[in-house]
């Protein structure tokens, strides 16, 4: 079995299960005054001040919250609510169209829902927004733009952004950014402090934490509108009982990433650059997605197009050869649609039903490289009798 | 996998039986939402759901394959057409025909796959020499070789049925699914047409036809009434014909003719439906063409009786005499031949010829 799908999920690091399973053993409510409850409090703080280390942050700039996807929507809801409300001109959302959904359809429910206009940054060839694109877009009218959101890394090509030229122009301009920094935490030097960002979304699962957990970062002077109303905790922007188990796990995990990140960059990196030559060897009209260029790209991601192929067949040809991976698009009732983030790079609507995305992560191998090797040609090929319905 | 109990079940019994069987549910709405809601049909997200549920619990892959373009154009337009040309069609062979064996088929056998099985009640019978025969379910209760009439020996050759050999009432099937952990056993069975959503054929034709007034008129050709489009009508109905007073001898009236040409509809008495022989075109033989006068069993809808009949293949139209007069037949429905239990073929119906008014009367 090669699984070649980590920026869906990655195993959990044994550190990390250690540490959530040792917490299991605990009763104790973090906003409890009682000794279980302080030992639960302490538990999260001392976690909190280890992922705010890890990813350049102060301790409480942490958001705790259910996920990377409620992070998004905290940041970009609740972001636009506070602004709009703050002055009811504050209506435009600009956002790159190569978000995750997390962000694409939040922003698409608050034009829907609640009166915002969403105007999407243009992105070049690879998916990447440039400052001029953001400054284009704000400099028109800068006091009707309630936020910008722009991920740190794309989850599909793996399209790094200028992040930090971005969260300059935003600064220019006073308007908070925001960025997913789901699939960058661990793989690039995502540093909060040093960013400029308004607030960054990460996520658990992705670095070899939990399920279930992610976490907001959030600058002190930003109070979005809380999604979810009730006991006040986190700063009153995230109410619900803290989930001291998944938290400490994924502090755990959050400071690993962090430590192993360079090293780790350079392993996957080079398993990455071994597939992507040997992919192109086997079947040489394929075509890489996002930025060829390794250090515009996610070091644990590989993302082709193949030319005359419906991705879903070529996902079930691998799958009967044990290689797990993704095509990297979202499902509407199961079927695959073109991905939004392939289209958006200009790439044409058949060969953008064809992308297989490949992404590395801690347990893999150079035999997963291989497995790959040795079937893409024929898999390919069969792929592409059996043609687009 | 539509998501109902026997898809599931033939998954499960194929899987039993060794094949490496991976679960296809088909995609048939680009907007799944548009089609039918609830626990009936095929075409909805939650009928996708429990395809899936139902594969997990099998162990096998599960994909969905999005055939909605191929659908539209080969089945839905064809359904509109046909009514629109004053036809009654079968949508369910078509789907046969053009859907599962022939466009999932292409795409199964391309991924190296060697057959398309499904919940079907029918059964293949392979021959000493190799050839195969389609015959109809072990239990003729449940029989659906009749929607299965329009597969050619080719189509068979990658085609299974685990339900058709064996004696298995539906009771059976889905206590089957429950022993096997599988979550469809309750569902309810699905019938109508899969893509109209509220089961009303008449509303979706008509927006999709629009409305266009013309006459009802009796077999003299005397106007009796108005409708709101020849579409709406199929041969042999008796309901719905709202002309609002009864025919002078009191008889209830049926529709006997739909002339989409000049949007008129025939009705008169029910002896004037009698039809005693048909021209059938397109046909389509499960094996080798027969020749010369056959005498045959034929049904003449999904849930049909069988009637005896006599039938010829001259050209590539196939004529049919009924032993005994037979009612309610329509252009566009399918004739299927059988020899007993085997299939033989199957045609669509093109015109029909009608036993003399006074040879009715008479009789």
């Amino acid at each position: 079995m090669a699984y070649l799908d980590h920026a869906a999920t990655t195993p959990m690091l044994p550190e990390a299960v250690q540490a959530m399973t040792a917490q299991l053993a605990f009763a104790g409510n973090a906003s409890s005054l009682h000794a279980a409850g302080r030992r639960a409090r302490r538990t999260v703080e001392e976690s909190r001040e280890s992922l705010a280390a890890s990813l350049g942050a102060r301790p409480s700039e942490v958001v705790f919250t259910a996920g990377g996807t409620e992070a998004d929507n905290l940041a970009v809801k609740g972001l636009y609510w506070a602004r709009r409300d703050a002055d009811p001109a504050r209506r435009r959302v600009l956002a790159s169209p190569v978000e995750h959904h997390a962000v694409l359809d939040a922003v698409d429910w608050l034009a829907e829902h609640e009166g915002a206009t969403v105007e999407y940054l243009p992105v070049d060839s690879h998916g990447r927004v440039h400052p001029d694109a953001l400054r284009e877009a704000i400099a028109r009218d800068p006091d009707d733009v309630a936020l910008a959101t722009v991920m740190w890394a794309n989850n599909e090509i793996g399209t790094v952004m200028p992040v930090r030229e971005l969260a300059d122009v935003a600064a220019e301009f006073d308007i908070p950014l925001h960025a997913d920094a789901v699939q960058a935490f661990g793989q690039l030097d995502v540093d909060f402090a040093a960013s400029g960002l308004a607030a960054m979304t990460v996520s658990g699962h992705k670095i070899g934490g939990p399920y279930g957990i992610g976490a907001l970062l959030l600058g002190r002077r930003y109070a979005p509108v809380p999604l979810l109303h009730g006991g006040g905790q986190e700063r009153h922007v995230r109410s619900g009982t803290l989930d001291v188990p998944a938290i400490a796990s994924f502090a755990v995990a959050g400071v690993l990433a962090a430590e192993r990140r360079e090293d780790f960059a350079r392993e996957v990196g080079a398993l990455r650059d071994e597939l992507v030559e040997a992919v192109l060897a086997a079947v040489p009209d394929a075509v890489l997605g996002g930025d060829p260029d390794p250090a515009g790209r996610l070091p644990a991601n590989a993302h082709f197009s193949f030319p005359g192929c419906e991705g879903d067949s070529l996902l079930l040809l691998l799958d009967a050869q044990g290689i797990e991976c993704s095509t990297g698009s979202a499902c509407t009732a199961g079927v695959a649609q073109p991905s939004h983030v392939v289209l958006a790079t200009g790439t044409d609507r058949d060969l953008a039903r064809g992308t297989l995305r490949f992404s590395f992560g801690h347990t893999s191998t150079k035999e997963d490289v291989a497995a790959v090797r040795d079937v893409i040609a024929s898999v390919v090929e069969r792929a592409r009798t059996a043609g687009l319905s | 996998m539509s998501g109902g109990v026997d898809s599931a079940v033939a998954a499960a019994r194929a899987a039993e039986a060794g094949h490496e069987v991976t679960g296809v549910h088909l995609a048939l709405s680009a907007n799944p939402q548009s089609f039918r809601t609830g626990a009936r049909g095929c075409c909805t997200i939650e009928d996708s759901r429990d395809a899936r549920r139902a594969a997990d619990v099998i162990g096998i892959p599960f994909y969905c394959w999005d055939l909605a373009e191929r659908f539209r154009e080969d089945v839905v337009e064809d359904f509109i057409a046909e009514y629109e040309a004053g036809r009654t069609p079968n949508p369910c062979l078509r789907c046969n025909e053009k859907i599962k064996f022939a466009a999932l088929l292409d795409k199964a056998l391309a991924l190296g796959f060697d057959a398309v099985c499904t919940g079907h009640y029918a059964t293949v019978v392979l021959n000493e020499d190799g050839t195969r025969e389609l015959h109809r379910a072990s239990d003729m209760a449940k029989d659906q070789s009749y929607v299965l009439g329009v597969l050619d020996e080719k189509q068979l050759a990658h085609a299974m049925f685990p339900l058709g050999d064996t004696l298995t009432t539906k009771d059976e099937i889905r206590a089957e699914a429950e022993r096997r952990g599988l979550a469809v056993a309750k569902k309810p069975d699905s019938h109508d047409i899969c893509f109209i959503a509220d089961g009303d054929t008449q509303g979706f034709l008509a927006k999709h036809l629009g409305t266009s007034e013309g006459d009802i008129v009796d077999e003299t050709g005397t106007k009796i009434g108005t409708h709101e489009g020849a579409y709406g009508f199929t041969i042999g109905q008796r309901k719905g014909l709202r002309i609002g007073h009864p025919a002078p001898d009191g008889k209830p009236r049926y529709v006997l003719d739909i002339s989409p040409v000049n949007n008129t509809v025939t009705v008169g008495p029910v002896e004037a439906l009698d039809v005693t022989a048909l021209t059938a075109i397109k046909p389509r033989w499960c094996g080798v063409a027969p020749e010369g006068v056959g005498t045959y069993t034929a049904q003449l809808r999904a849930h049909g009786g069988e009637t005896s009949v006599t039938a010829e293949l001259v050209g590539e139209e196939l004529r049919v005499s009924f032993a005994e007069p037979v009612r309610g037949v329509a252009p566009g429905q399918a004739i299927v031949l059988y020899d007993g239990t085997r299939v033989v073929g199957s045609a669509t119906i093109a015109a029909t010829d009608r036993a003399p008014a006074n040879a009715a009367h008479s009789g």
